[in-house]
């Protein structure tokens, strides 16, 4: 240990230390080597993943934040934060937003993000327990408070919302339990049950360094284009703390890579599935981002070029001089950046009726920006199923997909993408492991189960466990003549069928909005319904 | 490859074997070219089941809403089995025409290719 000491004076105050002093006491001299215990035992989970550490004092935290400086910068943000909430709560903000369509992006939000800050504030407390080096355990620490602030203030900051629309009172059930909640749900346990070292570079790199400015930079700027100044509030609060965690991210990867060349090819496994966990994890992202922002900031296209192709290519030509390559199958999606939000919604809109929100058809000026903004693929592939759904809801005899969907055995969402060659057909891989079959969206969640097969035979898929009949509530009687599983399933998911989702057009959602703000609920449409007479009491009293 | 693991010879329950489906067992299956499905669909299915009685009794349920599935020729379709082309004998059951536990098939229908040009 090379840690400098505190000044030691008898009769001086002693001297304020430096932030460098003090972190350094903070991060190495803390630690101290055991003697009657073997470290293996303190730190049982370090050394199985392969991956060889030599000199835990090489960490460096680029931030170096100590607690004292930890704990003003963020109780000063956490003032500012509460003060706007406030204000935004005693205007009534929750009716400034663009239209009642922008309420059901946040419901996604809340119920399928908040729980993953959550389960983000556990794992780095784990891992923060799991690593021998003081500096890293600190980090581990610090990010963990940050992750549970998060999943707090963003509960905080859209709890206002509750008292008004439905759909958000059940989040930390939904998040168990909705079918297609199940993905961010299976990626954050999947992170979680890998090895520390496994952790760190699933959360902090991949997702953090690579992947988070596609959920933070568009979904918060969408958040103020569409005068949701909470969530905008929320989303500056965090993202100080997100380019911390960014600089940790890369800090992780350099560090790992340094300490032995036998990292390198783990870590380059590692960064090949979790870049594709966490970019199939982000066409609930592009979906949002393209269908259910009102105002919209920019297409996903634009967003994944921007945030991946350009900045992760630069970030990956940078760590080309350790061995490491970009990440495998990125070049798919690059192919899948132009459909994959149009496959996600066509999926809910089939599946509207078992969603946690109402969906709709995108109006025609809506149809006009996608096909600006997608001019290769919307009019080809997307328009014309849009225009057919249109047809069959004027018909009266709307298009309804009645069926469980197939589902991914790694990713979890139902096989909804296409081959990157061919976007009229579905992808389909398949793999026979101990005599069952395994089904797969792409190579790369394949990929992933191949590696690891012991691991994915135990995912818990919602359709399979509906049809293996364990999604129905406690005291619902399965052999009773009117038991309807599905919509048993609907209300173990914490959905309320015929509330929840269904159609926006006529939702209660868009009902009271109308009522409330005498502005139409979708914004491009005209009102859904007929404005109250106005009478004005005083005239006639 | 397999999986690093804490213990050695770690392995997770099999989650989704036949024996839990109430002697069901699970069938993935789409209609290539309709897109207007978004997903192959799934569904639990009693092996005995003939191959006749999925095309005459339970695809009209899936995809009945189509208004290209009442003009199909089953005598045409073309049939993948995991991905690769089989002949099913419509009269034997679905066990017998090797479609077992989480079996995958998918059918062409020559000359019906979803609406609009557009794989609808």
């Amino acid at each position: 240990m090379n840690a400098p000491q505190a000044p030691q004076t008898l009769n001086k105050p002693a001297k304020k230390l430096s932030l460098k002093e003090n972190y350094a006491l903070l991060t190495r001299g803390l630690g101290w080597e055991p003697t009657y215990q073997d470290k293996d035992d303190i730190y049982p989970k370090v050394k199985f993943e392969g991956i060889k550490i030599h000199d835990w004092d090489k960490w460096e935290d680029p931030f170096r934040l100590t607690m004292d400086a930890y704990w003003k910068y963020q109780g000063e943000k956490e003032r500012k934060l509460y003060a706007i909430i406030d204000a935004f709560q005693q205007n009534n903000g929750q009716h400034n937003v663009s239209d009642a369509r922008y309420l059901q992006a946040l419901k996604v939000f809340l119920n399928g993000v908040v729980g993953l800050e959550y389960s983000a504030h556990r794992g780095f407390n784990m891992i923060g327990r799991e690593f021998p080096g003081v500096g890293a355990a600190i980090a581990a620490q610090m990010q963990a408070v940050d992750e549970l602030r998060h999943a707090q203030t963003q509960i905080h900051a859209l709890s206002h919302y509750n008292k008004y629309f439905t759909g958000m009172a059940e989040f930390p059930h939904q998040f168990d339990r909705t079918w297609y909640l199940s993905i961010p749900k299976s990626f954050f346990e999947d992170a979680i049950s890998a090895g520390p070292f496994e952790y760190i570079i699933a959360i902090c790199f991949s997702f953090e360094y690579v992947l988070t400015n596609l959920v933070f930079m568009p979904w918060m700027s969408g958040a103020a284009y569409n005068g949701d100044m909470s969530t905008v509030s929320f989303g500056f609060s965090a993202q100080s703390d997100e380019a911390r965690h960014m600089t940790l991210g890369i800090e992780v990867i350099k560090f790992l890579l340094e300490q032995d060349p036998a990292n390198v090819p783990i870590v380059q496994g590692w960064i090949d599935k979790w870049f594709w966990r966490g970019y199939r994890l982000l066409t609930l992202i592009a979906a949002m981002m393209d269908y259910m922002l009102p105002k919209r900031v920019m297409a996903w296209n634009e967003a994944w070029d921007i945030y991946f192709e350009q900045n992760g290519g630069a970030l990956f030509a940078d760590l080309a001089r350790y061995g490491i390559r970009m990440p495998k199958h990125w070049e798919q999606t690059v192919k899948e950046k132009e459909h994959a939000s149009h496959q996600l919604w066509c999926t809910f809109y089939q599946f509207r009726h078992a969603a946690g929100f109402p969906v709709w058809l995108p109006t025609a000026e809506e149809m006009d920006w996608f096909s600006v903004k997608y001019p290769t693929t919307f009019d080809t592939y997307y328009r014309p199923r849009y225009e057919y759904w249109r047809e069959l809801e004027e018909k009266g005899t709307p298009f309804v997909n009645a069926t469980l969907p197939q589902l991914c055995q790694t990713c979890q969402w139902p096989l909804l993408f296409t081959e990157a060659d061919d976007p009229t057909t579905i992808c389909h891989r398949e793999e026979t492991y101990l005599g069952d079959k395994f089904h797969f969206c792409s190579d790369g969640c394949h990929d992933i189960f191949r590696h690891e097969p012991e691991k994915f035979v135990h995912a818990h898929l919602p359709v399979h466990q509906i049809y293996q009949g364990n999604y129905f509530n406690p005291g619902v009687d399965p052999t009773a003549p009117d038991f309807n599983p599905l919509v048993e399933a609907l209300k173990y998911m914490g959905i309320n069928p015929g509330v929840d989702g269904g159609d926006f057009q006529g939702h209660i959602d868009a009902v009271n909005w109308e009522r409330w703000t005498n502005k139409p609920a979708n914004m491009h449409a005209p009102m859904q319904t007929q404005p109250p007479a106005h009478t004005d009491d005083r005239k006639t009293a | 490859m397999s999986v690093t693991a804490i213990r050695p010879g770690y392995h997770g329950d099999m989650k989704d074997t036949v024996d839990k489906f109430h002697a069901n067992q699970i069938l993935g299956i789409s209609w290539d070219k309709h897109l207007m499905y978004a997903t192959p669909m799934c569904i639990p299915v009693p092996p005995q089941m003939p191959f006749g009685a999925l095309v005459e009794q339970v695809l009209p349920t899936l995809f009945g809403q189509h208004p290209q599935f009442a003009q199909i020729d089953w005598s045409k379709a073309e049939w993948l089995r995991s991905d690769e082309p089989f002949t099913p004998a419509f009269d034997k059951s679905l066990a017998d025409n090797g479609i077992g536990h989480k079996a995958y098939i998918r059918f062409r229908t020559p000359g019906l290719e979803g609406l609009s040009g557009a794989s609808i």
